[in-house]
C-alpha cells in the first residue's frame, strides 16, 4: 500500500514538473501588395483592428507583406509580443496600429509579383519562434501566386499545427469566365496546407471574423 | 454447434428435440431429490445470510441512532451551557451596573425621604395663638363705658391695641402659610426624584426577573438533556435541521458575494502578477485573486474567534485575554489592509476597463473616443464594494460554524436513513429468495410432471393390488410429515 502511495505521489510530482503547455496565441497576417490587390488595403486595416481587439497579454502578432520575394524578414512590417500587463499591452496595440496605418497610407504601388509560398515559409518560421500554443497564418490575398523567374517554390512546405485562413479571396476577371479556376486555386492551397501538417479555412465575408480566433 | 447437437438423434429437428427433452426430463426426475435439496439449501442460505446482514444493519442503525442522539444532545448541552453562561454574564452585568450602585441609591432615597419628612414637619399647619394677655385686655375692653371720657379713651386705646394685635397675628399667620406653601412646593422635585429612583429600581428588578425566567427555561432544557429525554433530543434535532438550512442559505449568499468580489479584483490582479501565466488550467492572476479572498475569509474566521463569537478553534478561545485582544487587533488590521487593497484594485479595474474601451473605440472605424458622463459613480461604487465586501465576507464565520455543527446531525440522519433502507432491502431480498426457492421447487416438479404422474399411477396400482386402501392413512401420513 505504501509503495502504491509513494508511486502515485512520485507520478504526480513528475507530472507537475512537466513544462506547461503554452496558452499564448500567435498570428501572422500576410498582406498581398501585388498590383491587383492594393485596393483592398482598407479591409486589411479592419482585420488588424479585429486582431488587436482579440489578442491579449502574452499573445504575438506580426504583419508582413507579400511581394515579389516574401521569404525575408524585411517584409515584416510590424511585430510585437504583448506584455504581461494589460495596460502596457494596450499601449503596444496603439503603437502597432499607428505603424500599420502608416504602412497602409504609404502603400500606393503594388509589387510586380506575388510570392505567397515565401510568405508562408517566413510565417512558419516566425510562429515556431514564438512558441505559442495556438498558431495562425492569415492570408489576405486572392491566392494567385505569380513567382519571379528563377524563384523556386514548388517543394513541400512545413506548417505543423498551424491554422491557415485565407481572407477576402477575391475573384479575378478570369474566374468569372471559368469559376473552376477559382475552385482549383482554393483546392491547391488547401491541399498544400494539409500536406504541410496544418489546417485550412476560408473567410470571405469579413463580418464573420468573430469565429476566426477562439475567444478566451 | 447447436444444430449438430440438436440433430444428433435424428435428422428431423423436431424428433431430435423431443428425444433430448425426454432425456432431460428423465435426468431431472432421477435427480429430483438432490435438486430439491440444493434449491432449498441455496434459498435458505441466502435467506439466512440476508437475515444476518439485516440484523447487523439494524445493530448499526441502533448504534447510529445512539450516536446521532449523543451528538445532538452534546451540541444542545454545549449550546445550553453557553446560553446559561451568557445569561449569567448579563445578570452579572446588570447587578454590577445597576445594583452595584444600589447602596448609593438607597442612601439617596433615604436622604430624600428624610428631607421630605423634615419639610413635612416644617410645613405643619400651626395657627399662631394670640398673646395670653389679650384675654385680660379683651375683658377690660369689653367693660361698659361709664361715660368718663378718660376711661372711654383708655378703653378705646385698649380696643385699638387689641385690633392691632389681631392684625399682626393674622399677618404672621399668612407669612408662615406662605412659607409652608414654599416648603411644600420644594418637596415636589424630591418626590419626583424619589419616583424616578424607584422606577429605575423596578426596571432593574424586572430585567433581572426576565433573565431569571430565561435561566430557568434554559436550566429546564439542560436538565432534560442531562436526563436524556426524548423530547429534548427531538427538539434539538429539529432545531439542528433548521440551523442547517438557514446556514446553507447564508453560505450560498456568501458564495455569490465571493464571486462578485472575485470579478472585481481578478482583472486588475493581472497587472500585478501578469496576465499570461497559468498554474494548471487557471490563470495566475485568477488564483491570486482567489487567494486574497480566501485570506480575507480566514482573517474573518480568526476575527470572529478572537471576539469569541464563534468557537471553531478552541486554541484561540482559550487564549489569554491580552493575547486574544492582540490577535483581534492584528486580524482586523490585516482585514482592513486587504479591504484597502481590494478597493484600489477595484478602482484599477475601472481604469483598465476605460483604457480598453478607449482602445476598442480607436480601433473601430469611427475612431472617436466618447467621453461618458458620470463615470465617477460606477468607479466610486466599485471602490466602495471592494472595501465593504471583505468585511461582509468576514461574517461568513458565523453561518459556517452553524453549518459545520448542524451538518454532523444532518449527515447522521442521512446515514441513518440509508442504513434503514438497506436493512429493509436486505430483508426483502432474503424473503424473496426464500419464496423463489419454493417456486423453483414447484417449477422443477412441473417440468417433470410426466414421470411424476407415471410414478403416482404406478404407486396407486401397487397399493390397489396389495389390498383395500385405508383412506385415512395417507392423510395421517401427510399430517405427520407436515408436523
Amino acid at each position: 500500500m505504501k509503495r502504491i502511495i509513494l508511486a502515485t505521489l512520485l507520478a504526480l510530482g513528475l507530472s507537475a514538473c512537466d513544462e506547461p503547455e503554452s496558452r499564448a496565441r500567435a498570428v501572422y497576417l500576410l498582406l498581398d501588395t501585388s498590383g491587383t490587390y492594393t485596393a483592398e488595403m482598407e479591409k486589411a486595416q479592419k482585420i488588424m483592428s479585429y486582431l488587436l481587439a482579440t489578442l491579449d497579454s502574452g499573445d504575438s502578432i506580426a504583419i508582413a507583406r507579400i511581394d515579389s520575394g516574401s521569404f525575408s524578414e524585411k517584409d515584416i512590417i510590424a511585430r510585437v509580443t504583448f506584455d504581461d500587463r494589460p495596460s502596457t499591452a494596450n499601449q503596444q496595440k496603439r503603437s502597432f496600429k499607428a505603424r500599420i496605418d502608416k504602412f497602409v497610407a504609404d502603400t500606393k504601388k503594388g509589387s510586380r509579383h506575388t510570392d505567397i509560398t515565401g510568405g508562408m515559409l517566413q510565417a512558419s518560421e516566425y510562429l515556431d519562434e514564438t512558441g505559442a500554443g495556438e498558431k495562425y497564418v492569415l492570408i489576405f490575398s486572392d491566392l494567385e501566386e505569380d513567382l519571379q523567374r528563377g524563384h523556386i517554390r514548388d517543394f513541400p512546405i512545413s506548417l505543423p499545427d498551424i491554422h491557415v485562413v485565407a481572407l477576402n479571396v477575391t475573384k479575378l476577371r478570369s474566374d468569372n469566365i471559368d469559376p473552376r479556376d477559382y475552385m482549383k486555386r482554393l483546392d491547391l492551397w488547401e491541399n498544400r496546407v494539409y500536406e504541410a501538417g496544418g489546417t485550412w479555412g476560408v473567410i470571405n465575408d469579413l463580418e464573420r471574423m468573430d469565429r476566426l480566433i477562439a475567444q478566451r | 454447434m447447436f444444430n449438430e447437437i440438436l440433430t444428433v438423434w435424428s435428422n428431423q429437428p423436431g424428433v431430435s428435440a423431443a428425444i433430448w427433452i425426454a432425456i432431460l426430463v428423465l435426468a431431472a426426475y432421477l435427480a429430483r431429490n438432490p435438486a430439491h435439496a440444493l434449491i432449498h439449501t441455496s434459498g435458505r442460505a441466502v435467506y439466512v445470510a440476508c437475515r444476518l446482514l439485516a440484523a447487523a444493519l439494524r445493530n448499526l442503525e441502533t448504534a447510529l441512532q445512539r450516536r446521532n442522539r449523543d451528538v445532538v444532545l452534546s451540541l444542545g448541552q454545549e449550546a445550553c451551557e453557553r446560553s446559561i453562561e451568557r445569561e449569567f454574564h448579563r445578570v452579572n452585568a446588570v447587578v454590577t451596573r445597576d445594583l452595584g450602585a444600589y447602596p448609593a441609591l438607597h442612601r439617596q432615597i433615604s436622604d430624600t425621604i428624610d428631607r421630605i419628612e423634615e419639610d413635612y414637619q416644617a410645613a405643619t399647619d400651626a395657627p399662631p395663638l394670640p398673646p395670653a394677655w389679650l384675654q385680660a385686655v379683651d375683658a377690660i375692653a369689653s367693660i361698659p363705658r361709664s361715660g368718663d371720657a378718660t376711661v372711654c379713651s383708655i378703653l378705646d386705646n385698649i380696643g385699638k391695641t387689641l385690633e392691632n394685635a389681631h392684625r399682626e397675628t393674622e399677618k404672621a399667620y399668612r407669612k408662615t402659610t406662605l412659607q409652608r406653601h414654599k416648603l411644600l412646593g420644594a418637596m415636589q422635585p424630591q418626590w419626583r426624584d424619589l419616583g424616578h429612583s424607584l422606577t429605575r429600581v423596578k426596571e432593574t428588578i424586572d430585567g433581572l426577573d426576565q433573565r431569571s425566567r430565561e435561566i430557568d427555561r434554559q436550566m429546564n432544557l439542560y436538565e432534560a438533556i442531562r436526563a436524556d429525554e426524548d423530547t429534548a433530543a427531538r427538539t434539538l434535532s429539529s432545531s439542528s435541521l433548521t440551523q442547517f438550512f438557514i446556514s446553507s442559505l447564508v453560505l450560498v449568499i456568501a458564495v455569490f458575494g465571493g464571486l462578485i468580489n472575485f470579478q472585481l479584483i481578478a482583472m486588475p490582479m493581472s497587472e500585478m502578477v501578469g496576465g499570461s501565466s497559468y498554474i494548471g488550467p487557471m490563470r495566475t492572476s485568477d488564483i491570486a485573486a482567489l487567494v486574497i479572498i480566501m485570506v480575507e475569509i480566514a482573517m474573518g474566521l480568526f476575527l470572529m474567534e478572537s471576539l469569541r463569537i464563534t468557537h471553531l478553534f478552541p486554541v484561540i478561545g482559550s487564549m489569554d485575554d491580552s493575547l486574544r485582544k492582540r490577535m483581534l487587533v492584528i486580524t482586523f488590521s490585516i482585514l482592513a489592509i486587504l479591504a484597502t487593497v481590494e478597493a484600489s484594485l477595484a478602482y484599477m479595474r475601472d481604469l483598465l476597463a476605460l483604457d480598453r474601451e478607449a482602445l476598442t473605440q480607436s480601433l473601430s472605424a469611427s475612431g472617436i473616443v466618447a467621453e461618458a458622463e458620470f463615470r465617477w459613480i460606477p468607479s466610486l461604487g466599485q471602490m466602495v464594494m471592494g472595501f465593504i465586501l471583505p468585511f461582509a465576507l468576514a461574517f461568513v464565520a458565523i453561518p459556517l460554524e452553524s453549518f459545520i455543527h448542524s451538518m454532523r446531525t444532518v449527515l447522521g440522519l442521512i446515514a441513518l436513513a440509508l442504513v434503514h433502507i438497506l436493512a429493509l432491502a436486505t430483508r426483502v431480498v432474503g424473503a424473496s429468495v426464500r419464496q423463489l426457492s419454493h417456486m423453483l421447487v414447484s417449477l422443477y416438479d412441473l417440468l417433470i410432471m410426466l414421470p411424476l404422474g407415471i410414478e403416482r399411477l404406478a404407486g396407486n396400482a401397487i397399493k390397489h393390488r396389495q389390498g383395500p386402501v385405508n383412506n385415512d392413512e395417507p392423510e395421517e401420513l401427510y399430517l405427520e410429515q407436515r408436523s
